[in-house]
């Protein structure tokens, strides 16, 4: 024990020596949980600078921040003062009231937010965004040129229209990708593909689901007629799975998510002339609607309920720091920054093109979650022939139905 | 043992030998490949172009500059400091092994020595706790251990491993305990020995191999623990299972895959190390014990 | 042994067990019998950088106060148990009456989650536990012939799929099984189709799983195997030669019943072990495919934004139950020999 004891303090030390010390916060205990990835490596490490002369600053990075977030914050005082919230977190963590109102400490200490960072609900700020991510097309010019390709598509139907000469002209058996494992990634797809239709999940003003019509039929054809052209292992395909395979060269087409973009052009790791000719734009739009068949993320900033008014203000300023344009400055291609200060890349095309093009944001309601996990498990029989659309889509209402009676969204 | 009685028919000793060959290649062909990749680029370990790769390490050579890189190993354990998570690892597994066989031992002797009906029920409700799936169980635990500020320190999750692995090892120790002849404690008891000086001056010295054996399960199961480790250790705590998967990447981002395959071989050294030290004790310590079951 | 120095003896591992793992238990099935009170819903606008829009949120409040009347939820009996995601009585009913034939039933039960999962866990169980224990035997019997410089490190490399991470030893070789990776190639060629993928049909994803299984917990099996037949009396055998008893009568008449107990052994663990498979399908991404009692409690509580702990309780409990019941032989046997080491 004592060993780990002296390599905490030791890291501890470092930290203080290197740091300002002075975020103006006098004291306080800021300890944040977040997910687990380059851009939140880069504002915790910024918030952690205002350590020090009684201020502490920790964080918890794991990408199963999901599974211990809400007992987590239900503690009295919370284990976590701040939490790394996206659409979707959110509305966990406000289904059960453990974050709270930051309407006084944004008007306090949030002078340098841009209007559009602040995540409100019923009038009340509930988060303050920081970063942008969405799902959209990324395109290998030189094999559709090679196919006789003159532009990159705009819809689902180019792309399968692309798909089928790239595919015809012998270039690649599999050109397109997807993040189609069954599960959370499968169920994600369809949402996109869903809320290209412009339809709504749900039936307005209750927690009924309303997939089980024309436009569920629809995408689950169109999701279908995709993977036709993916390689026949799609149902194990992550993010990590469709990048690898972008890089190998092995993809011509593939919707990924802007957060890759990156890592996809920075061409480590990328076989000759993959990312020379890789080319991010805009989600595809489908059938007769203008909405881009994605949804629009953010992550942000959270405050629990159950810490000391004192600690939250410390917490919410060691934020305001770690989200300042000064990281801007330094990370500014780590993401798609919501910060001012930021500057657009070739990486946040197609995340800049998928919002401005209209596309949705993920819905913020409290039983889209079991509606995702409900999706996730139920459409991948469809996708493998072994049964009707219609049936698929019914089984994910009553999965849906099920789930959501036990959680109190339905009687 | 008599070789003579397990003499065989040249053929079928050609048979059973390459059955064992075939069997050797399968149980140690992924670790030596995976060590082989461990010193290559991601692009040639993992290579959705050509596996061959992996052998000829192409990319390896246009990103390095050289065949093998050791790239992998700085990243894991200078960069991302894995050695913070072996430390971690060594303390929670030197603790786990020693605090489960101190009460398996106490409780499986007992267990071996009651004869009555309710040792067998306690045998009987250990299995029942053991089927309990682990994930279950910790997610229970999650919200009393943050409302009593436990959560994320090292003895919590030492005690919760000790805990959860408690039944195998009463089931494993009570056998061993079964083999070894009830005359000898209770001879020492007549001459005037309460139980437990019994236990303490004349089980104890003859028990190690069945200790060491069941020992060697406990090891593995706290090593190689991913449930209770990832979910009940906060960040700085954190064990060498979930600091591997950790470098997998998440969702959105793509993590460092060939740390992880450098930190599983790293991580894979000392069992083998352990193993080679071990290995006569183990089978010895079957020997006496678990034949019987 | 008297009733009081048991006690003592038993005590410490008694309480870890109490404490961890006996009261969680209890909270699980009390929380499987409860579901959520009915949420209390407001439609309120919300703004953020993607533009406003009218959606649902929770009244906290309002549900905050039917929580302190009840703090476990609404009782909901057994309700949890028999609905559609997990045990199904009614949509089981329905199938029964609107099929055509056994296998229509069939089919139409296994789009049910809980008996998809059941039927591969219950397949996964009965085909590899044999498999291990007739595996973990050979090897034992071969590693036991060879001459002796060569058993020690045979004996090493046969233990290595044992120790190694199942999380890590999975993705490793779910990369090595890939079509383009070395396993997944060189079985196209062997069957000379190219389009051959071992993860994409589910009659192979399942093979596939199966044989990691067997190549998993192989080496438990051997390990223990090898130990027994150090063991085997050897003047028995003598006199079972000098008696005239053929090779294969020597191991079925002397060896085989030397080592049935520990073969109980194996068989208990690897029958619990193997019913509570999930770390494979995890690995493998194999969900599509493949999913086990496990595997739907860990989809419960872990992967998802929602956290559903009284449908994952259910399972629990179902998955207890199922797991006594496969055990009842082995208890059966493990009882009389109980009763014989008593008298």
């Amino acid at each position: 024990m004592f060993l780990k004891t002296i390599t905490f303090a030791g890291a501890f030390a470092l930290l203080g020596s290197t740091a300002i010390a002075n975020c103006g916060i006098s004291s306080g205990n800021v300890s944040i949980l977040s997910n687990d990835f380059p851009a939140i490596q880069a504002v915790t490490a910024e918030a952690a600078k205002c350590a020090g002369n009684g201020v502490t600053v920790e964080s918890n990075l794991t990408k199963d921040h999901k599974d211990i977030m809400v007992a987590a914050l239900t503690a009295n005082p919370s284990q976590y003062s701040s939490v790394i919230v996206s659409n979707s977190t959110l509305v966990t963590l406000m289904n059960d009231g453990l974050v709270q109102s930051l309407d006084d400490l944004v008007a306090k200490h949030g002078a340098g937010l841009n209007k559009s960072q602040l995540i409100t609900v019923d009038g009340k700020v509930m988060a303050v965004a920081f970063m942008a991510n969405a799902q959209h097309l990324f395109t290998r010019t030189d094999i559709l040129e090679k196919a006789g390709i003159k532009e990159i598509p705009g819809t689902y139907e180019d792309v399968l229209a692309a798909a089928e000469a790239i595919r015809s002209a012998g270039l690649m058996e599999y050109p397109v990708a997807l993040n189609t494992k069954a599960g959370w990634n499968l169920g994600e797809e369809f949402v996109n593909m869903y809320m290209g239709t412009g339809a709504e999940l749900f039936t307005s003003g209750t927690a009924e689901v309303s997939i089980n019509n024309d436009h569920g039929v629809a995408t689950l054809n169109m999701l279908k007629k995709l993977v036709a052209y993916s390689n026949p292992d799609f149902l194990t395909y992550d993010s990590n799975a469709t990048q690898a395979e972008w890089e190998a060269g092995n993809l011509a087409l593939a919707a990924m998510w802007g957060s890759r973009g990156g890592a996809v052009l920075d061409g480590e790791g990328s076989a000759d002339g993959v990312s020379s000719n890789t080319v991010l734009t805009a989600a595809p739009t489908w059938g007769n609607d203008a909405r881009p068949a994605s949804t629009l993320w953010w992550d942000g900033i959270g405050i629990s309920t159950n810490v000391s008014d004192a600690d939250a203000e410390a917490t919410f300023i060691a934020m305001m720091n770690g989200i300042s344009s000064d990281m801007v400055k330094a990370n500014n291609d780590a993401a798609v920054w919501l910060i001012e200060g930021y500057e657009a890349s070739a990486a946040s095309a197609g995340v800049a093109g998928t919002a401005a093009n209209g596309a949705a944001p993920y819905p913020m309601l409290p039983f889209m979650g079991t509606l995702h996990g409900a999706l996730g498990g139920e459409i991948s029989d469809f996708l493998q022939g072994t049964e009707s659309a219609e049936q698929a889509l019914a089984d994910v209402e009553a999965a849906y139905t099920t789930a959501a009676k036990e959680k109190g969204f339905l009687k | 043992m008599s070789d003579i009685a397990y003499r065989r028919a040249p053929v079928l000793n050609m048979i059973i030998w390459s059955l064992v060959m075939v069997w050797v290649v399968a149980a140690s062909f992924p670790f030596l490949w995976t060590f082989w990749g461990s010193f290559k680029v991601q692009g040639d370990f993992f290579s959705k172009a050509d596996w061959t790769n992996a052998i000829t390490g192409v990319r390896t050579q246009a990103e390095t500059g050289g065949t093998f890189t050791g790239n992998g190993y700085f990243g894991a354990w200078v960069t991302k400091s894995f050695w913070v998570a072996a430390i971690n690892t060594g303390i929670i597994v030197f603790s786990v092994v020693i605090i489960s066989l101190t009460l398996g031992t106490l409780g499986g002797y007992a267990l071996a020595r009651s004869g009555k009906r309710y040792a067998f029920y306690l045998l009987m409700l250990a299995l029942v706790f053991r089927a309990m799936p682990h994930i279950t169980l910790v997610s229970g635990y999650l919200l009393p251990f943050f409302e009593w500020n436990l959560w994320g320190h090292i003895p919590t999750g030492i005690i919760v491993m000790v805990a959860i692995n408690q039944p195998f090892t009463l089931w494993m120790l009570h056998s061993f305990f079964l083999n070894i002849p009830k005359d000898l404690d209770e001879s020492a008891m007549v001459d005037g020995c309460t139980r437990f000086q019994a236990f303490r001056h004349v089980i104890v010295p003859v028990m190690w191999p069945g200790v060491v054996t069941t020992g060697l399960f406990s090891f593995l199961l706290a090593y190689n623990d991913f449930t209770v480790t990832a979910t009940l250790l906060s960040q700085a705590n954190q064990t060498m299972v979930p600091k591997i998967a950790s470098f997998l990447g998440t969702t959105q981002t793509e993590g460092n895959v060939m740390f992880a395959v450098a930190a599983v071989v790293s991580a894979t050294a000392p069992l083998f190390i352990l193993i080679l030290f071990f290995q006569r004790q183990i089978v010895s310590g079957l020997t006496a014990g678990a034949v019987k079951g | 042994m008297k009733n009081r120095t048991f006690f003592w003896f038993i005590l410490p591992s008694l309480i870890t067990m109490l404490l961890f793992i006996a009261l969680p238990i209890v909270s699980v099935v009390v929380q499987s019998l409860h579901i959520e009170h009915e949420a209390v819903l407001n439609e309120v606008e919300n703004c953020g950088p993607f533009g406003c829009k009218k959606e649902l949120v929770i009244d906290v409040e309002e549900t905050a106060k039917l929580k302190d009347d009840r703090p476990l939820g609404k009782f909901n009996g057994l309700g949890t148990y028999t609905n559609r995601n997990h045990l199904a009585f009614t949509e089981i009913r329905q199938a029964w009456q609107l099929s055509d034939g056994v296998a229509d039933f069939v089919s139409k039960s296994l789009n049910l989650p809980f008996y998809r999962a059941l039927a591969f866990t219950l397949t996964y169980t009965f085909v590899v536990t044999p498999l291990v224990l007739m595996f973990g035997f050979l090897i034992a019997l071969g590693v036991n012939s060879l001459p002796k410089y060569i058993k020690g490190p045979t004996i090493f490399v046969s233990l290595l799929p044992m120790i190694v991470t199942p999380l890590i030893g999975s993705l490793i070789l779910f990369w090595m099984i890939d079509a383009q990776g070395i396993i997944g190639s060189i079985l196209q060629q062997i069957f000379d189709d190219p389009n051959l993928s071992l993860k994409a049909s589910p009659l192979l994803t399942w093979i596939m799983l199966m044989v990691y299984g067997v190549w998993h917990s192989s080496p438990f099996a051997f390990i223990v195997f090898y130990a027994g037949l150090q063991t085997v009396p050897s003047d028995t055998i003598e006199a079972a030669m000098i008696d005239g008893a053929s090779r294969w009568e020597r191991t079925k008449y002397v060896v085989l019943p030397h080592l049935m107990p520990l073969t109980m052994f194996i068989l208990l663990i690897q029958l619990m072990d193997n019913f509570r498979v999930f770390e494979p399908i995890v690995g493998f991404s194999a969900q599509a495919n493949a999913t086990s009692l496990s595997w739907i409690i860990y989809n419960d509580i872990s992967n998802n934004e929602d956290q559903f702990f009284g449908s994952a309780g259910a399972t629990s409990v179902l998955t207890i139950i199922g797991v006594s019941i496969l055990l009842i032989p082995v208890l059966i046997r493990t009882w009389r020999d109980f009763n014989r080491k008593v008298v």
